[in-house]
């Protein structure tokens, strides 16, 4: 019970940390991606390539004023942003990262807890967190706010629908609901993944789910609630400081959730893509070893004065991490640890990619488009598969 | 003392579906009364679900899921015509929906 | 544990339905009743409902409580005016109400000796597979009636809506 509950903490305190970086650090990476889209290099000033910029903008926005308007309602001003940042860290909790580690002679889960009903906990988590938005909408006692919050709330209520018919069809596939029994039905090989395995491969249903998911995160070209050109900042404009940082941690955190739901969901977890005998773990060496002597090729004509010592640095710091995937004492846990990350990485990008290319959605186009089209569509892809799942067995 | 009796989860259920039944009567508000129907539905709703563990059949579980179902009807619905009646009036007061009495 | 725990929800699930009922401002009473459903969700749990539980919070606190709060802000409910209350609600109401919940509580404390009690875990019935066999075999046609019922309410509020547009 006592080193159950260690271990709990323990892990809890690692996922914590984990998170937070990746929260801060993926806005980095989201500026250099978009920065590369329109042809420019992004965030270049603090640090080298502008690594210490998440944290310059931590300090810049734990040290501006904390404005609280006089017309608010201040309750449920204050806690909407809580609600959002909560609600947004909460679903982590159940999303297993890899299987079974040993260390120390301890054995446990890459998972904080697994539930029964892991995939319908999510769904209930992130289905509570409109409530944020909302609530900030209508505390902030502005036209603007009101509007954001509303078009938000009817958003994410519609496009819900096409989402979770788009995650029962997999489910259906799998027979399961616990998230870590998922990535077990689903092991073997890329043919195994519930995006291409079964009688009906659920290429669509992954397309809708993604789709979708760029709504429920209020992501371009769903960002309507928060369309700077007619609404000021819609939902948030009146927060400033941490509350607004808040609101900012919440969509990054659920971009992360929404990914880690679709990796674990149609692109089998942390299951490599084919076997290890044919060599799937040698591709993280290879990938991190081509990029550690890509930056020493570039680092040794370097194209600015500062990226002389820099780029090597990075080089070495590679080729270091190539290395350490060689190692067989932690291949066991990194490895699955490595393709889970790609995947999701994989799916950060497509986020970021479609923010740098598509323009907004009007809003009676967003409307009908879920309703005319994804949600028919989902329901479609559902009854194939039902049909098709109760014919082979 | 590891264990909550079940009379506990009644007698709960039961404060809750008074707690609804005094917002039904005594609130003015169309929305807040119909929240009140809510709130004594959820009532309900845990009593089934404790009479589902004594019994230890799901059959309580299935009574609570078609509950949950009509609620959801019931408030696509009910919320419609409440717009419909806030247009005509103007008003959200239960009392100022009197045409039917004259 | 048990016993700590339901006690902080179930207190947490009055607190939020006095709530309910006390909050002049509907946004008020909305919030507290998403509070009540949601502690009743952990109650749920508790009895080994884990379906339920999720469900209750996806439809209930997650779907039609947004709803609710999507009405209030679209109507820009204002708090209630406190006003033409009738005599006799206001004479009678309160001692009818704590009669009937005295009665309710005589039956239960009579038809369930303290005997019986629920232990989490005592019951495991109750999970998504548990639930569909159920539902697609004994309530097969409450089901299907259901789903009907569900086609007439959409048509419904469809048909409301598009009067209000005009």
């Amino acid at each position: 019970m006592d080193s159950f509950l260690l271990i709990s903490v323990v892990k809890a305190a690692v996922v914590f940390a984990v998170l937070m970086t990746t929260l801060a650090y993926l806005q980095w990476v989201e500026r250099k991606v978009i920065a590369h889209i329109q042809v420019r290099p992004g965030p270049y000033r603090v640090g080298p390539h502008g690594l210490l910029q998440p944290l310059a903008d931590v300090i810049k926005l734990l040290t501006k004023e904390d404005l609280i308007p006089p017309y608010v309602n201040k309750p449920l001003y204050l806690l909407a942003p809580f609600l959002a940042i909560t609600m947004a860290l909460l679903s982590i909790s159940v999303i297993p990262f890899g299987p079974t580690i040993e260390i120390g002679g301890v054995r446990t889960w890459m998972q904080l807890t697994d539930l029964n009903i892991g995939v319908l906990f999510v769904l209930a988590v992130s289905s509570m967190g409109v409530y944020g938005i909302v609530l900030a909408g209508w505390a902030s006692n502005n036209k603007y706010s009101l509007i954001g919050g509303l078009r938000s709330t009817a958003q994410m209520i519609s496009y819900e629908l096409p989402l979770s018919l788009a995650i029962a069809s997999p489910l259906l596939i799998s027979n399961t609901l616990s998230l870590r029994e998922l990535v077990e039905r689903q092991a073997g090989g890329i043919w195994s993944w519930n995006v291409f395995h079964g009688p009906f491969p659920q290429v669509f249903s992954f397309i809708i789910f993604l789709i979708a998911a760029f709504a429920e995160t209020n992501r371009v070209p769903f960002d309507l609630p928060e369309a700077e050109n007619e609404l000021v900042a819609g939902f948030h404009t009146e927060y400033s400081s941490m509350k607004f940082a808040s609101f900012f941690m919440a969509e990054y955190a659920n971009m992360i959730t929404v990914s880690c739901m679709a990796t674990l969901l149609f692109l089998g977890g942390w299951v490599a893509p084919w076997p290890a005998r044919y060599g799937s773990s040698l591709v993280p060496v290879a990938i991190f070893a081509m990029a550690g002597l890509v930056a020493l090729y570039h680092g040794s004509r370097p194209a600015r004065r500062r990226d002389r010592y820099s780029l090597p640095a990075f080089g070495i710091l590679f080729l270091i991490a190539a290395a350490v995937f060689l190692l067989p004492i932690v291949q066991a846990w990194l490895l699955p640890l490595f393709w889970f990350c790609a995947k999701t990485g994989a799916i950060l990008f497509a986020f970021m990619w479609v923010r740098g290319t598509l323009p907004r959605f009007r809003y009676d186009q967003l409307m009908g488009f879920t309703w005319k089209f994804l949600f028919p569509a989902a329901m479609l892809n559902l009854l194939v598969t039902g049909f098709l799942v109760a014919w082979v067995s | 003392m590891n264990a909550v009796p079940i009379s506990w989860f009644l007698t709960l259920s039961a404060v809750l579906f008074v707690l609804g039944v005094a917002g039904f009567v005594f609130r003015r508000n169309i929305i807040t009364v119909f929240m009140s129907i809510e709130l004594m539905l959820n009532a309900v709703n845990l009593s089934f679900v404790t009479f589902s563990y004594q019994l230890k059949k799901v059959d309580g579980h299935l009574f609570t899921f078609f509950v949950m179902v009509v609620a959801a009807a019931e408030a696509a619905v009910g919320l419609a015509i409440i717009l419909t009646v806030f247009k005509n009036r103007s008003s959200l007061n239960i009392d100022d929906v009197d045409t039917m009495k004259d | 544990m048990d016993v700590i725990l339901f006690l902080v929800f179930a207190i947490l699930a009055v607190a939020c339905a006095i709530n309910v009922v006390v909050q002049t401002h509907p946004i008020s009473s909305a919030l507290s009743l998403v509070g009540v459903m949601c502690s009743l969700a952990v109650l749920y749990l508790l009895l080994g409902a884990e379906f339920i539980a999720a469900a209750q919070v996806i439809v209930y606190a997650g779907a039609i409580m947004v709803l609710f709060v999507f009405v209030i802000m679209l109507l820009n409910a204002g708090a209630e005016v406190r006003k033409g209350r009738s005599v006799m609600a206001q004479t009678l109401g309160a001692p009818l109400l704590v009669a009937l919940l005295g009665l309710m509580a005589y039956f239960v404390q009579r038809l369930f000796p303290r005997g019986d009690s629920v232990r989490f875990g005592g019951f495991t019935g109750g999970s998504a597979l548990d639930i569909g066999r159920a539902l697609f075999t004994t309530y097969l046609l409450p089901f299907e009636v259901t789903s009907i019922l569900i086609l007439i309410a959409i048509i419904g509020a469809v048909v409301l809506a598009r009067k209000e547009l005009e």
